[in-house]
């Protein structure tokens, strides 16, 4: 995972509540072995739609969505988080999350902003107005800015961390390699197990 | 000094804690169940940091989400493609596999409880949002993405922060007709799609206890459309019974200990939840859903509400988009609402007693001209099962597709798909947008509700046949 410490950049005003994982990537591109190419899926069907927000011209580019409340709800495919990041999405802006999307998206460096309902709708009204807007997430400070709003958003300590540091997740816990062989030596024997070769 | 009560959800949350965090404990996996379409990258990646697979023998592979379901069908080339991946990824690292065709295959969540591998007090988790169905057997069991795939591949752990914990109490008796597939969808329209974000849910009350294991998987499947992290039932003699003799179930002196560990497990007197429901079962009705979230339903004698009638703007401009895609009318009688097609199938209701249930409501009668219906057994054993009892002859009898194991058509990913516009009544879990195709309109039903409304052509239930 690669470091994220700040991201400046323009936004696109998703002004939905409930978007599911279905509609961010939808199952037909969940077929593939590889982990890149997926941004050509992100809200395909959507898009098939002209006046879909995405497919306004004066938000190509933008680095940031802002969406409505319960975002990402659904599956738990990570792929939903792969397409937003090969789309060019850094940070995603919502007024809650759901939890296994909040997950993938810190597994992989996307970040995640929650802000209360006003302040995300005034945010979208401002990209709406002036297309050009500019947010600036700051991951260390945990703040979001722009439009004339500066917020700061919950971030915990290790997920910043992890972000501010691109650390390898598993390279973390395999440090904790002590405490795992000594759970594995504690936990009652007759525990289901395969036989394996 | 005695100990602090605590919840069945605590109890199962210390006693895998390998390590604690300020903001995240490092969790214990007792099993990890693998499918083809969430793994493929996260086997890469072990691969490319020279990983090894540190418990094989924790892990089992199936494949389920894009296998055809028509002995007719072969996988498109990018399924076959996945579905070998997964097997030279199994034949790598030694992990079993049942794939189409074995005796053991099956969706994930239909095998584990199956075989026994599901049992009370375990850690499981596997990369799809359902796996909270183990959560029925008093298991701590949650959907996790593919970066964590590798992570339990790599360290047999999962992090994670300790979440709420919140009770879902359905008291009294459900009536006559009422399945537990209708206090799953009675529970979400009650709490909302996002009514349990950030908790584990445990699942109380007599309406609960009253549930077979079966019925107690529905339930605890259909916890992430309530948004929770987890859902989860007490163990208890129903439960005991269920996993007795089964080929992993722990056996001799090994099963008394086990049942001393498990009947510590339900939540303590005087424990507290970080939230409380109760839901009168009284109260509830077979729903079906109008819209396209799991909480946009109706009682089946109910109507297409109007949404312009919804207090909440958010809420409002959701239900016209819906009614929208949906091509329904507000209003509408939902008994007079025609499909074109029927799926009993899916992790949620597609094991025995759902189809012994959709089974005694077809025997003796015909599908509407008109509906394509299908069966799609949640697993290799509960399809030899259903055609040694009869259940398959009933479903053929009447005119139904009577298919191999897989997820088929809960997520569209094989070539059982809606077409565009094509309204189907369905047992399954989501009725998303495009869920089952690009353009398809569902509705979630019961299995007994999608039976009688194979056989009446539009939404019915039992009783309402001639």
């Amino acid at each position: 995972m690669k470091a994220v410490r700040r991201i400046a950049g323009r936004a696109v005003p998703l002004d939905r509540r409930d978007v599911d994982t279905d509609q961010i990537i939808p199952s037909d591109w969940l077929k593939r072995i590889g982990r890149g190419g997926f941004g050509e899926g992100l809200f395909s069907a959507w898009r098939r739609d002209p006046a879909f927000v995405l497919n306004d011209p004066r938000y190509a580019g933008a680095t940031v969505l802002l969406a409505g409340a319960n975002f990402g709800c659904g599956s738990s495919r990570e792929h939903a988080a792969w397409a937003l990041e090969d789309a060019g999405f850094a940070v995603v802006v919502a007024p809650s999350f759901a939890d296994i999307f909040r997950t993938n998206c810190a597994s992989i460096g996307l970040v995640t902003v929650e802000l209360g309902e006003a302040d995300v709708a005034a945010l979208m009204r401002a990209v709406e107005r002036d297309p050009r807007t500019e947010l600036v997430v700051d991951v260390a400070a945990r703040t979001i800015a722009g439009a004339g709003i500066a917020r700061a958003f919950p971030l915990d300590d290790l997920t910043r961390t992890r972000l501010l540091e691109g650390l390898d997740d598993i390279g973390l816990s395999l440090r904790e390699e002590d405490a795992i062989a000594a759970y594995e030596r504690s936990r009652p024997p007759w525990r289901p197990a395969l036989a394996t070769r | 000094m005695t100990a602090a009560p605590r919840t069945l959800a605590e109890k199962l949350w210390d006693a895998h804690a390998v390590a604690r965090g300020a903001d995240a404990d490092l969790l214990y996996v007792d099993l990890h169940l693998v499918h083809e379409v969430t793994s493929p990258q996260a086997f890469d990646g072990l691969r490319r940091a020279g990983r090894r697979l540190r418990r094989p023998d924790l892990t089992l592979a199936t494949t389920d989400h894009n296998t055809p379901t028509d002995p007719r069908d072969s996988p498109d080339a990018l399924s076959a493609l996945q579905l070998e991946a997964l097997a030279a990824n199994c034949r790598e690292f030694g992990v079993r596999l049942y794939p189409l065709g074995h005796a053991g295959q099956g969706i994930v969540h239909v095998i584990g409880p199956q075989l026994g591998l599901t049992q009370p007090g375990m850690l499981i988790v596997c990369g799809d949002s359902h796996t909270s169905t183990h959560g029925a057997f008093g298991a701590l069991a949650f959907g996790i993405g593919t970066s964590e795939v590798e992570h339990v591949l790599a360290t047999q752990t999962v992090r994670r922060e300790r979440p709420a914990t919140m009770s879902v109490a359905v008291e009294g008796r459900a009536p006559p007709g009422v399945t537990a597939k209708d206090i799953a969808l009675g529970i979400v329209r009650r709490i909302g799609t996002s009514g349990g974000r950030g908790a584990l849910v445990e699942y109380r009350g007599e309406a609960i206890r009253a549930l077979s294991m079966d019925g107690r998987m529905t339930v605890c499947n259909m916890s992430i459309e309530a948004g929770a992290r987890a859902g989860m039932v007490a163990p208890d003699d129903t439960t005991f019974r269920y996993v007795e003799g089964r080929p992993h179930a722990p056996r001799g002196a090994d099963w008394e200990r086990a049942l001393d560990e498990w009947r510590a497990l339900p939540t303590d007197t005087g424990a507290r939840f970080d939230r409380e429901v109760t839901i009168d079962a009284a109260g509830l009705r077979p729903y079906v859903t109008w819209g396209t979230d799991p909480a946009q339903s109706s009682e089946i004698d109910g109507v297409v509400p109007d949404p312009d009638a919804f207090a909440d703007a958010a809420a409002r401009e959701k239900a016209h988009r819906a009614l929208r895609y949906q091509g329904l009318a507000p209003g509408t009688p939902i008994r007079e609402i025609a499909v074109d097609a029927v799926f009993i199938g899916s992790c949620t209701n597609a094991r025995l007693e759902d189809l012994r249930a959709a089974a005694d409501v077809v025997r003796g009668r015909r599908v509407a001209a008109g509906v394509r219906a299908l069966v799609v057994p949640g697993s290799a054993q509960v399809r030899a099962d259903a055609e040694r009892e009869g259940l398959a002859r009933a479903f053929t009898d009447a005119g139904f597709d009577w298919r191999l194991p897989g997820c088929s058509m809960c997520l569209g990913m094989n070539p059982d798909v809606l077409r565009p516009g094509e309204r189907c009544a369905s047992t399954s879990n989501r009725n998303f947008e495009g869920r089952q195709g690009p353009g398809g309109r569902t509705h979630l039903v019961s299995p007994a509700v999608a039976a009688a409304t194979a056989i009446a052509g539009r939404f019915a239930l039992p009783e309402d046949l001639s």
